[in-house]
């Protein structure tokens, strides 16, 4: 019941916020009919679950992105002087990352966080742990990669489901 | 008194001059690294930093706030799907069998040299 009125919020939200109509009745009509049907649609596909509107994660996420904004800047830095400099020094490295993330929502926000920073790629998903390509010796740094699944944990488990 | 739109101006020719500066490393990392994994690395810049960094620059330039509201939701899709079509091609690549160069002789696993 929590999941559906989140994800109705949202949409509204949304809805109005890229139409821009607030005093237009057919039109408000329409959107929220459109919501409507969303909503509906997604109950019926069933995905209005942990995956699909990840509660859970919610009030915390937005602090976990505030930190990952600034490791992409740092990690941009060192990529950027390693694409300009006349002589790059890259040793590329694999690396088995064992993800501490208990479901799938939270193992995605992890993958894709490591792939967002510049440096690291998350190459593939196996049962238990993940191969992270990483550039260099530098930004193949395991225990901040760790790190950043700590965090990731500790949003799953801030929240009830 | 500095007029508040020509602080807005000069930040936002920061911002976009880092921006651009961003997607032109970038994209001459994306020519000189030596292979396809560490070419997918140059382009994390230009989906990360220029991107977000020109965004940034136009919310300063924004006329209202619903343009700022879009804007917004721009960088946020972009933040949630570059890494999903940065892991597609990684995996795709990963799964056909190329292997990556390793260490800082670059190396290709198997490969005499």
């Amino acid at each position: 019941m929590v999941r559906t009125i989140v994800l109705t919020l949202a949409l509204a939200g949304l809805w109005l916020l890229l139409s821009g109509y607030f005093d237009k009745p057919l039109l408000l009509g329409f959107g929220a009919a459109s919501v409507a049907l969303c909503v509906w649609l997604a109950h019926r596909a069933g995905v209005l679950d942990f995956e699909g509107v990840p509660t859970g994660l919610m009030p915390r996420v937005f602090l976990y992105w505030w930190w990952l904004f600034v490791e992409i800047g740092k990690a941009n830095f060192i990529v950027a002087r390693e694409a300009i400099a006349i002589e790059p020094k890259l040793s590329p490295k694999l690396l088995r990352v064992v993800s501490p993330t208990k479901t799938n929502a939270g193992l995605a926000t992890f993958a894709n966080s490591i792939t967002l920073t510049p440096g690291t790629v998350t190459v593939d998903l196996e049962p238990g742990y993940m191969v992270v390509h990483a550039l260099t010796e530098a930004l193949a740094d395991e225990a901040a990669i760790r790190d950043m699944g700590r965090r990731v944990a500790a949003l799953e488990n801030g929240g009830a489901s | 008194m500095i007029p508040i739109d020509l602080i807005l101006d000069i930040a936002s020719w920061a911002l976009i001059i880092l921006g651009g500066a961003g997607v032109v490393v970038g994209a001459v990392g994306i020519v000189r690294f030596p292979d396809f994994y560490t070419r997918l690395h140059a382009a994390g810049i230009t989906d990360t930093a220029g991107a977000e960094l020109i965004l940034l620059a136009m919310i300063l330039q924004a006329p209202n706030w619903l343009v700022v509201a879009k804007l917004v939701f721009i960088g946020f899709f972009l933040f949630m799907t570059s890494p999903v079509s940065t892991h597609a091609i990684a995996h795709a690549a990963w799964v056909v069998g190329l292997r990556p160069m390793l260490g800082a002789d670059l190396k290709r696993e198997g490969e005499e040299q």
